[in-house]
């Protein structure tokens, strides 16, 4: 038993011990504070050490409006100093919530304008993708039935039970391609097109994980049998990519009428702990480095301009020309609202 | 029916006496848990509900959402697949917790462990796996959420149960057959009375779990099916609505507590108090019926739970290039799923489980002890309480609760151990509770005539009568801390990610590669928690006095 307990007691110590290993001074680290989805190569991590001598610490709190709330919840005495990861569609609500402060670095003058959203700086655009229809391009030519063209095929018969989406109310793509059919139809139309939807039996799902890779049929090792699904451009590459092989072609395809934009935006949180290292990571959020690392570690695209692209995503990601699109503040006045209602369309 | 009734009353006379001296031991032994538990639940809990439920400074009573139909509709689904779920779960582990309890048989102890790695696994992994194996038209639905339920929380009856059902003295059995009893009779009259403190802390425990379910809920029932515990998260993770995720919260918790006082009632009041006996004699080696009977329950034991579990294990070695080890060798990678390499998850692991299963011990050790021998209904609620209450609502709790000093601790090492631990003394109360009462008070009574102090009979009759039943507890205990995942996730620090936030990590991210290695975590997973459950209870049955 004595021995039971001091093998316990140093089993905890060595855990403590190794926690607080590597535990610098509020000056020398910056922690970024952000969703689930967010990734970074260690290179590029280790890289960020060099230039400003700071450690990056993350802390991951849930899905993307998790994070957000969590970090609302907290305005004023945050958990890090710097957030990441609030979308183009969550973006009033976040500036609404008076948790950041403003700073316009300097590499913003290298971003594109058109992702610049706020204009107080509070939000800096870091990366952007498009939420898409993707298909299953093996089952459709088993099938022998091409593959389907815009928003408007998904109701006819042909395409009867084949497509799962996302709970716009429990996810993030699920809202942008709720979003996308509201700004295709209209305010007067999406609803009418959703009852056409559901009468030709899609199947909803609480999020992108269960939607993608255990309904859709096109994602590796996936037993779905569902052949439409929603999510990314930049799923194709991500198949080819994780495939551990060679391929020539991507198993999947990309239904580009019903794309629509997704931009994720960081910022310094109010009452940051180091609002100067907090600087310096915006900053480097912007670099050359670290968007030429985004395609591949979290699968967006960079918003700085002439940052090159890996030839996974040269070869395989279709260019979007022409994404749907709702002004930011036309989404915040109206998501809840969109929200119970298509939940009332489509569920109840 | 009450043998004992002479032997109590003068023990009551003896306690009176005792009680006028101030017993500190009971002091300390009421006030360190109550602390622990003001502190590190109540306040965290109290500090979101209030902001939840204040508007301007004052209260604002959201009578809307307590009384509104979608509210009633949640409460009726979310209590009756809860009740389904328990009888079931009850009906299915009642046969394993008997072969494991009574009858000798070479891989008994393995059986033991290996019936805790379903309790241990992500929801999100087991649902995945229920959405495999099942045909399409069951994959949504009441029937896959009941079967997952019933797979997750048979650990909790064949634990619960089967560890009581151990220690009875089958002498009582073999005199009642002896008698001209038939086996219905002697279950129905025997069994079933001398299991009742057991069995209605396995049905709290299980009821509690199911009643709160939230992962298997959201993908096995689909977006027009909610638990509370769902609902709640829905408010306060997405829609951002504390007002409502609070008041839904409000009548979680009220009826968790109805549960808990309840159930603890029925515990307190057992049937019928059989005589002990060390767990060598309980069990004996099987007839030719109870051999069928025993091939039989671990048959379909093994049907159950183990198709899930192998549908897993088959995930981790299908590559894309055929069976192989691909994705065991990547545990050794970095990849920027996540920050360190998945093998760091074992160690993180190992240490918030075993930080957490000690406070869990310490805590849930005291409050058994005062439980189990007076009535402290009010602890006992209190430390049941965790178990019911939301993980989303205690996570932001936690966040708003403990950021100013002297209390910021938010990025410690200590505050996920502590979480887990308030999910996991519960099992060790109601574990601990019953086997403590069943000490004979005889034992008690005749050391305190012989002039022992309440401190030596604790330490040379409670104590050594209860490390047994500490044995199983400290195995559940630290099972449930490898497994917890609503709270850890909210808090545990990204670099130091556990086994089930790693696994969810790579789940999350798209092609064969990542859910490979997601599924090769889930094998480590179920292999840790088989090894620490088996090292435990060989610990405690070496060193228990039964």
């Amino acid at each position: 038993m004595k021995i039971a307990a001091t093998l316990i007691a140093a089993v905890c110590m060595l855990a403590g011990a190794a926690y607080g290993a590597g535990s610098p001074s509020h000056s020398k680290r910056v922690v970024l504070v952000t969703h689930d989805s967010f990734a970074i190569s260690k290179p590029v991590r280790a890289a960020f050490a060099r230039q400003t001598g700071l450690e990056l610490r993350l802390l991951q709190t849930g899905d993307a409006g998790a994070a957000l709330n969590r970090a609302l919840l907290t305005a004023g005495k945050p958990e890090g100093d710097v957030f990441f990861g609030v979308d183009n569609n969550l973006l009033t609500r976040a500036l609404a919530g008076n948790m950041l402060v403003p700073y316009r670095p300097a590499a913003l003058s290298a971003v594109d304008r058109r992702y610049d959203l706020d204009a107080t700086h509070r939000l800096i655009p870091v990366d952007h993708g498009e939420v898409c229809l993707n298909y299953d391009k093996a089952w459709f030519t088993e099938h022998a039935l091409a593959p389907p063209r815009s928003l408007d095929d998904l109701g006819r018969s042909a395409y009867r039970g084949l497509l799962v989406v996302e709970n716009p109310a429990t996810s993030t793509p699920g809202l942008a391609f709720m979003l996308a059919t509201i700004a295709h139809y209209g305010e007067n139309g999406w609803r009418a097109y959703w009852r056409k939807l559901r009468a030709n039996k899609l199947l909803v799902t609480d999020g992108w994980e269960e939607a993608y890779e255990q309904r859709f049929s096109g994602a590796a090792g996936s037993k779905g049998n569902r052949p439409i699904v929603v999510s990314y451009a930049s799923s194709p590459p991500a198949e080819v990519f994780f495939s551990g092989k060679k391929l020539a072609q991507a198993p999947t395809g990309v239904v580009l009428s019903s794309c629509f934009r997704q931009i994720e935006f960081a910022g310094v949180l109010r009452g940051a702990s180091n609002p100067d290292g907090a600087r310096k990571l915006i900053d480097f959020l912007l670099s050359p480095r670290f968007q030429a690392d985004v395609p591949l570690s979290m699968f967006v695209f960079p918003v700085r301009r002439g940052v090159p692209l890996p030839a996974v995503f040269t070869q395989f990601a279709p260019a979007v020309p022409h994404p749907l699109e709702l002004p930011a503040r036309t989404i915040g006045a109206n998501r809840d609202r969109w929200i119970r209602e298509w939940t009332s369309t489509v569920l109840r | 029916m009450d043998k004992h009734g002479p032997a109590v009353s003068r023990l009551v006379l003896l306690k009176h006496k005792a009680s006028r001296r101030t017993d500190w031991a009971v002091v300390i032994a009421t006030a360190v848990p109550a602390a622990f538990l003001g502190l590190f639940f109540f306040y965290p809990l109290g500090s979101i509900l209030e902001r939840g439920l204040t508007q301007d400074g004052g209260l604002d009573f959201p009578s809307d959402v307590f009384f509104s139909h979608e509210t009633a509709q949640i409460v009726w689904f979310t209590v009756w697949q809860a009740v389904v779920s328990t009888v079931l779960t009850l009906l299915a582990g009642m046969p394993l917790a008997w072969a494991t309890a009574r009858v000798r048989f070479r891989g008994r102890g393995l059986t033991r462990a290996l019936v805790v790695v379903p309790f241990v696994l992500p929801t999100v992994v087991v649902a995945t796996a229920f959405l495999t194996l099942l045909p399409t038209g069951l994959q949504r639905g009441v029937v896959p959420i009941l079967l997952a339920h019933v797979f997750f929380n048979i650990a909790i009856v064949v634990r619960v149960v089967g560890g009581y059902w151990s220690r009875l003295d089958p002498r009582l059995w073999d005199a009642a057959a002896t008698l001209g009893a038939s086996p219905a009779r002697r279950f129905r009259e025997l069994t079933l009375p001398a299991l009742r403190p057991a069995l209605s802390a396995a049905a709290a425990l299980t009821f509690l779990f199911c009643f709160t379910s939230f992962g298997v809920v959201v993908i096995l029932g689909g977006p027009t099916r909610l638990t509370l515990e769902a609902a709640i998260y829905d408010e306060a993770a997405r829609a951002f609505d504390l007002r409502a995720a609070a008041a839904l919260a409000l009548i979680q918790l009220a009826a968790v507590a109805a549960i808990v006082t309840v159930s603890s009632r029925l515990e307190a009041r057992a049937g019928l108090v059989a005589p002990l006996t060390s767990e060598q004699a309980a069990a004996h080696s099987p007839s030719h019926r109870e051999r069928v009977a025993l091939v039989a329950s671990l048959f379909g034991g093994a049907l159950l739970l183990g198709a899930p579990l192998a549908a897993l294990a088959w995930r981790s070695i299908e590559t894309p290039d055929g069976i192989g080890l691909t994705f065991y060798r990547a545990l050794g990678r970095e990849t920027p799923a996540l920050l360190v390499p998945p093998w760091h998850a074992i160690l993180n692991s190992l240490g918030y489980a075993a930080a957490a299963t000690l406070i869990a011990l310490t805590i849930g050790g005291l409050a058994a002890s005062v439980i189990a021998r007076r009535s402290a209904g009010w602890l006992d609620t209190a430390v049941m309480l965790p178990l019911g209450a939301s993980a989303v609502m205690l996570g932001y709790g936690f966040v708003i609760g403990f950021d100013t000093a002297p209390l910021d601790f938010r990025g410690s090492f200590w505050i996920v151990p502590v979480v887990q631990s308030l999910v996991a003394a519960p099992f060790v109360v109601r574990l601990l509770a019953p086997a403590l009462r069943a000490v004979d008070p005889r034992l008690r009574e005749a050391a305190a005539v012989l002039g022992a102090p309440p401190a030596r009979v604790r330490r040379e009759i409670d104590l050594p009568l209860a490390l047994r039943p500490l044995g199983v507890a400290a195995g559940l205990a630290f099972a449930i801390a490898l497994g917890e995942f609503g709270a850890t996730v909210f808090l545990a620090r990204s670099d130091h990610p556990t086994l089930p936030v790693a696994i969810f990590r790579f789940l999350g991210r798209p092609g064969a590669e990542n859910q490979g290695v997601a599924a090769a975590l889930c094998v480590m997973l179920m292999a840790v928690t088989t090894a620490a459950v088996l090292a435990t209870e060989r610990l405690a049955a070496r060193h228990g006095a039964l």
